[in-house]
């Protein structure tokens, strides 16, 4: 008898402690190069930890819907949620994301300044850093020389001009300029700030109101028209990342001012037909070079709704080690860890000989200003290429479709900025920020 | 004769039209991402290869999501049968003067942006545990399909005689034996088109399985939401992931389709 009771005990153990060992979190992330990777080596942070991760994988925009709709109702379906130096400081002052305190090895201060201020409230970390991008000019070395012209390290809008013209008269089929002008917030409207922070604008003044109707944004985008118009790929109304990146990689692209991290796509032999060819420089400066290149992180960070916050955190520090950079690098070589977070990264000899857009990046990443600062004039909002407000995404999503309407050739420059300027100036009127 | 060549000829050119878009997803998903991109377009000058579907397969577990679609699509649609052919027969044989109105009714809430309600129906599910379930996803797409479903089985129920009713609950027939051994019989073609037709809605339905499920319920739709990829080249992975996705549906429309034709035109002449 007492050995049935004993043989019953050590199963009921033996299961609950099963239990307790298989601890499960879900990951909720977007399908970038750098995440689908990080899946690939989650065994290795089971076999560390005890602890299961289910992935969640989803597009961009439906991912942002789906976890803005989870968080706000506290749903608790994820545990980890990837999220955008955008969100991080809406949610995070909303109490919607938990602190993160990782233990001393971690080593925090380890962090690039520029992307831990933009993922910080008052000193207190609410996401961290698994991937941080910047915007720097790519372009192809052996065309800008051939055009008999040279590309400075940090050239103005107007070197771009005339660059992007000899090339696109000098090589049939090769257009100068590919510039984002697909319409959203993260797309053409996040490229058309910078553009018009290097004209001297900012999106709204220090009362909130719009100044899509100030001279600094008409200039900005009437030479962006006329850029594009003339040296650009037709349809480029159209084009975001990734239609750029075909461009870029099928060799019709003199130069492409875009993220930083698509560096490693476009020198990537499996990917690009002109690999060999490029080189890279930063964004360009109007008056000035205040905000011309942005600041992104796609980062990690633990909703407010998640019961397993202590496992969270234990995911969140093994993903954005030191640690996991050298994983990444032994499994996969060092020009395929995740850019843009770690200072020691960029302090590596290997990793700086290894990808030769390292310290272009670092660079664009160490100049992007997201602060109140950030911009010619001063203003009243956190970002470098967005307003970190909750309306800003309705607001940028619609003034940049007017922008890509006069991009198309349907409507003029003034005319959309007329109307973006309408259609701001309203829904901050609406949202109570002006009166 | 010359006039049979004539519209035949146009007939396949504009299937082919029609059908274009899934073999071009069909072809792209062979190709490597490069050659999917290219410019100008590749038909066939490229070299196939299987990769796509390998990197799918490895990253996937598809089996899991297409078993998760058609406990969906076909849960959903049987659940909608059964509450829609009890309400189609008492508004096709019992009217009253409301029975228009409240037709128009059931129609009117398929005229509501379904994001409307997102948020009441999030938290709905967050309380009673109903969040990336299956049974949860099925109650949702049954209700969203009901409309169509009560008003294609009320059009073909008007097409039957009352008359052969009135004789079945003459010789005392119950109502559940008037509906099921007599109206069901009856109109099996209208109710097996209805419910393909609803079984291909709630196969492709990407508002609310995106955003109720994530995990444990997720079907295809969001197994092809994961090859979009804001960063990078994907319409290689994401093709073949969408080809995956398709066929099955594909399949069971092409070997039905004699029955869907049928069905949907039943008692369209008279």
């Amino acid at each position: 008898m007492n050995i049935i009771r004993t043989a019953i005990a050590s199963i009921i153990t033996l299961f609950v402690s099963t239990i307790a060992i298989a601890e499960t979190i879900k990951v909720a992330t977007v399908n970038n190069g750098d995440m689908i990777r990080m899946q690939g080596l989650t065994n290795e942070f089971t076999s560390k930890t005890g602890i299961n991760v289910e992935w969640v994988t989803l597009e961009e925009n439906v991912l942002r819907q789906k976890v803005t709709t989870d968080i706000t109702t506290k749903g608790g379906q994820f545990d980890v949620l990837t999220i955008g130096t955008y969100e991080v400081p809406i949610w995070g002052g909303k109490g919607w994301l938990n602190e993160l305190n990782f233990s001393a090895s971690y080593d925090v201060d380890d962090l690039l300044p520029a992307i831990r201020s933009g993922l910080s409230i008052d000193g207190k970390l609410y996401a961290a850093p698994f991937y941080g991008e910047s915007s720097m000019i790519m372009y192809r070395k052996d065309l800008v020389a051939k055009a008999g012209m040279t590309m400075p390290q940090r050239p103005t809008w107007g070197e771009v001009y005339d660059i992007a013209k000899a090339i696109t008269e000098g090589n049939d089929g090769v257009y100068g300029a590919c510039l984002r002008g697909k319409p959203g917030w993260g797309e053409g409207g996040a490229f058309i700030t910078t553009v018009a922070n290097a004209f001297g604008g900012r999106w709204f003044d220090e009362n909130w109101n719009p100044q899509m109707d100030s001279p600094e944004w008409n200039a900005a985008v009437s030479f962006y028209v006329d850029l594009l118009q003339n040296y650009g790929p037709p349809g480029a109304s159209s084009n975001g990342f990734n239609e750029n990146l075909a461009l870029m990689n099928e060799g019709k692209c003199g130069m492409w001012i875009d993220a930083t991290v698509a560096a490693s796509f476009v020198t990537n032999p499996d990917q690009s037909k002109v690999h060999d060819k490029m080189a890279f420089a930063q964004a360009p400066c109007a008056v000035t070079c205040k905000g011309s290149n942005w600041l992104w992180a796609w980062s990690l960070a633990i909703p407010g709704g998640s019961k397993k916050v202590d496992a969270a955190t234990k995911f969140i520090d093994w993903a954005t080690s030191k640690d996991y950079l050298e994983l990444v690098a032994s499994k996969e070589g060092w020009a395929n860890v995740p850019p843009g977070t770690r200072t020691s990264l960029y302090q590596n000899p290997t990793y700086l000989s290894e990808a030769p857009f390292a310290e272009m990046t670092l660079n664009a990443i160490n100049t992007a200003d997201p602060s109140f600062n950030g911009t010619l004039k001063k203003k009243p909002y956190m970002g470098v290429q967005f307003a970190a407000i909750p309306e800003f995404q309705g607001i940028a999503t619609s003034v940049s479709q007017q922008i890509s309407s006069a991009l198309a050739g349907k409507i003029t420059v003034e005319k959309a900025l007329k109307n973006a300027q309408k259609i701001a100036a309203k829904e901050m009127k609406k949202a109570g920020y002006t009166k | 004769m010359k006039k049979k060549i004539i519209i035949t000829f146009f007939a396949w050119l504009f299937s082919l039209l029609i059908f274009f878009p899934i073999l071009w997803m069909i072809i792209t998903s062979f190709k490597t991402e490069i050659d999917a991109v290219a410019i100008p377009p590749l038909f066939f000058s490229f070299e196939p290869t299987l990769e796509n579907y390998g990197i799918v397969q490895e990253r996937s577990n598809y089996l899991k999501f297409a078993q998760n679609s058609v406990i969906i699509s076909f849960g959903s649609s049987i659940l909608g049968l059964v509450l829609s052919i009890p309400i189609a027969w008492s508004m096709a044989f019992h009217p009253t003067k409301r029975t228009k109105g409240t037709l128009l009714w059931i129609l009117s809430t398929k005229m509501m942006p379904p994001v409307g309600v997102l948020i009441p129906i999030y938290l709905i599910f967050r309380d009673f545990s109903l969040l990336d379930t299956q049974l949860g996803i099925v109650i949702v797409l049954c209700f969203v399909n009901l409309p169509i479903m009560i008003w294609l089985l009320y059009s073909y129920f008007k097409e039957i005689p009352n008359e052969i009713l009135e004789a079945v609950r003459i010789d005392g027939a119950s109502t559940l034996q008037e509906i099921l051994y007599v109206l069901v019989p009856l109109s099996l073609p209208g109710i097996a088109s209805t419910s393909l037709l609803c079984i291909v809605l709630a196969w492709n339905e990407a508002f609310w399985t995106l955003n109720l499920t994530s995990i444990d319920a997720a079907p295809l739709t969001t197994f092809i939401a994961s090859y979009s990829s804001p960063e990078g080249l994907f319409y290689a992975k994401l093709s073949a992931a969408s080809t995956l996705s398709v066929l099955p549906v594909l399949f069971l429309g092409w070997f039905t389709q004699k029955q869907l034709v049928r069905g949907l035109t039943f008692g369209a002449v008279k």
